[in-house]
């Protein structure tokens, strides 16, 4: 781990009134890899998440991209330096369809400046190819899609517009096991392309699995991060409850 | 799940006459609608209300209050309301009553009747509602104060600013080419309506091809051909029909006479001309274009609708919503200027009562039209033909002899009716 971090959040802090939402933590990630998210409700990790993808501004710390200090105030920055999140409200517009969600912000136009749909909705049909081969139902707003058929719009968003570092609130909370299945898939073959990856996930067994490392975070404040293979379920749950990893403190 | 056809097939072997014509069935609805609406008032007026006379009458009747209904369908898809769209055009319409009678005189030297006077006045009264409608966005969007209350308030501020504007005075008369904008004082005539309907008929046909050859060209389905020919005989017929219709309604002989005598002449004998398409109409047809375009083609109507489909996702999109609301509200108090133009023009003079209780007309247009108070859904044509229904029935009963109690009692009901209706056709397609 010598080289630079593709993210490194240094010694982040916000509160909200008096409540310390996300105190002093400090978190990195690579190329190529992913880093899980754990905790309880409130525990600060969506906050966090949320203070990279420019939803949210922090009080005091640092955010680095590729070691240069990135300035990051509003979803429209986060964008600009790659940043791609998937949120757990899976954050489409229902009225829409799926093209229009996908482009949605970043629109192709025509030569007069007018949005041009039919080359949006081609586009479309090419990525969904790729990512989702079942998925058919591009003229129809995506409050007629299925869980799964909504969630890959909003995955194919961020694989579209080349996302390097790629934030996934829990992305699997409203599936069924197929489509569970097929998103983890996906985060394979992202990790595998060299995207970095937050993911945000309940599921501690999941998260052993996909995740290269853990952070674990409790009542805003980090308890620790650890390799997964240096740790059992039960470490990373008595991290949870507890607020400290049982071996460490052995 | 086995199916292994491919998406690029072009259509499915079985498919219902309207979808093969891929028309949207509410606007097949609110056509519906109009139809038994005005066939059923000509049954009981004996013919008198589908003559040309009165469908001209009609049109201008509807102008001013359709102009600002296709604004308001852009507030409404944003989750906002505007209640203060009528007294704005009061405000409007003072502006501009000042502006020509008085200030643009008194202040400028412009002497009455001065070719520069009506456009300047027009310009002005636009400008206003244009700066109004962006404070009131800005209250709402920046400031946080719900649409409702601020527009509440400007429903009592606007129409009583205009109040003071004019001391309460009624303005008139108005410059004669402003007037013109006003419905029978300002019409194309035979000749301009007949060409403008093969230009409106050219220009719909184009786009029509326009729109087939570039589904072809990225390998979509295409409607059969057949099919095509359909929509474009409709689309040719409603547009020469329309034109036809306004262009059999004959100016009246005395009034030819009157026009002739102004200018020293007499009517030459068998002589007769149409009144023709009014310009507040074609005025209203611009506004249509203009804004469809602009809900469909740009990317402020796609953020528009997005927002109004999700307001979180569209900011996590990096849209920023709080100006866009300042300019929904703004598109909104321009077209309050525009349509204040055509009804204080229509009544050849400003007066402090204009456009009372439209807002609750354009509101009620808008949704007839099949907008939703949820946001996200709506169409400009939709809000158009909105106007035209409750303008129709409003001026059907008053032709029929319907006390005017009961008149509201009607349209009332029925704004509800229209409501149910399109909330029980959504839960059943599932769309919204």
């Amino acid at each position: 781990m010598t080289q630079t971090p593709l993210v490194d959040l240094r010694d982040i802090c916000l509160s909200f009134g008096g409540v310390r939402a996300v105190d002093h933590v400090s978190i990195d990630l690579h190329a190529g890899e992913v880093v899980g998210l754990l905790g309880h409700n409130g525990a600060g990790k969506s906050t966090l998440i949320k203070i990279l993808s420019g939803a949210y501004q922090k009080d005091s710390g640092e955010i680095r991209i590729n070691g240069e200090l990135a300035d990051i105030n509003s979803p429209r920055d986060a964008r600009r330096y790659n940043i791609e999140t998937i949120y757990q409200t899976l954050a489409l517009a229902d009225n829409l369809d799926a093209a229009s969600n996908l482009f949605l912000g970043r629109e192709l136009t025509t030569a007069l400046g007018f949005v041009n749909d039919a080359q949006m909705e081609a586009e479309t049909r090419k990525i969904m190819a790729r990512l989702n081969p079942n998925f058919k139902k591009l003229k129809e707003p995506v409050s007629a899609l299925s869980g799964g058929q909504r969630q890959s719009v909003a995955i194919a968003r961020a694989v579209y517009f080349n996302a390097k570092i790629l934030i996934m609130d829990e992305p699997t909370a409203a599936l069924g096991v197929h489509e569970t299945q097929m998103v983890a898939d996906l985060i394979k073959e992202l990790k595998a392309q060299g995207l970095g990856i937050f993911l945000i996930s309940h599921d501690t067994r999941e998260m052993l699995d996909l995740c290269d490392r853990v952070s674990v975070m409790k009542n805003g404040a980090l308890v620790g991060t650890e390799r997964v293979e240096d740790v059992t379920e039960d470490d990373i749950l008595s991290m949870i409850i507890m607020g400290k990893n049982p071996k460490k403190a052995a | 799940m086995t199916d292994t056809s491919t998406d690029t097939t072009p259509a499915a072997p079985k498919r219902t006459l309207i979808q093969s014509l891929e028309i949207d069935l509410r606007l097949l609805g609110m056509i519906g609608a109009f139809a038994i609406v005005c066939i059923t008032f000509n049954l009981l007026t004996e013919g008198r209300f589908l003559t040309p006379r009165n469908i001209f009458n009609l049109t201008i009747q509807t102008a001013s209050v359709a102009i600002m209904a296709t604004g308001m369908v852009f507030v409404i898809v944003t989750r906002h309301i505007d209640l203060a769209v009528g007294a704005l055009l009061a405000t409007c319409s003072a502006m501009m009553a000042m502006t020509q009678t008085t200030w643009l005189p008194q202040y400028l030297g412009l002497e009455l009747g001065h070719p520069l006077i009506p456009w300047i006045a027009i310009a002005v009264g636009i400008l206003t509602g244009a700066l109004i409608g962006a404070f009131q966005g800005w209250l709402v969007g920046y400031m946080a104060i719900p649409a409702f209350i601020v527009t509440l308030g400007g429903l009592l501020v606007w129409r009583n600013v205009g109040w003071y504007l004019t001391n309460g005075q009624t303005i008139g008369p108005l410059d004669e080419t402003y007037r013109a904008f006003g419905g029978i004082s300002g019409t194309l005539g035979e000749f301009w309506s007949w060409i403008f309907g093969l230009v409106a008929t050219a220009a719909a046909l184009w786009i029509l091809a326009a729109s087939r050859r570039n589904k072809k060209a990225h390998g979509f389905p295409l409607k059969p051909l057949w099919a095509e020919g359909v929509v474009a005989a409709i689309v040719t017929i409603g547009i020469m029909g329309f034109i036809w219709i306004l262009n059999s309604y004959q100016i009246p002989s005395r009034v030819l006479a009157r026009d002739f005598a102004a200018r020293g002449l007499e009517v030459p004998e068998g002589y007769s001309a149409a009144y023709g398409l009014p310009i507040s109409v074609l005025l209203l047809i611009a506004v249509a274009v203009v804004m469809t375009i602009v809900a469909r083609r740009t990317r402020l109507g796609r953020y528009i609708f997005a927002t109004g489909g999700n307001p979180d996702a569209a900011e996590l999109s990096g849209i920023n919503t709080r100006l866009l609301t300042v300019k929904v509200f703004a598109i909104m108090g321009a077209l309050c200027g525009l349509a204040a133009l055509v009804a204080s023009a229509r009544l050849a003079n400003h007066s402090n009562d204009i456009g009372t209780l439209d807002e609750l007309r354009v509101i009620a247009a808008a949704v007839i039209g099949g907008t939703a108070l949820s946001g996200g859904i709506g169409t400009i044509y939709g809000a158009i033909l909105g106007a035209l229904i409750m303008q129709s029935l409003q001026s059907g009963m008053a032709m029929v002899g319907v006390d005017a109690p009961l008149q509201n009692i009607v349209v009332g009901a029925v704004l509800v009716l229209a409501v149910l209706i399109d909330i029980i056709y959504r839960r059943r397609t599932g769309a919204g």
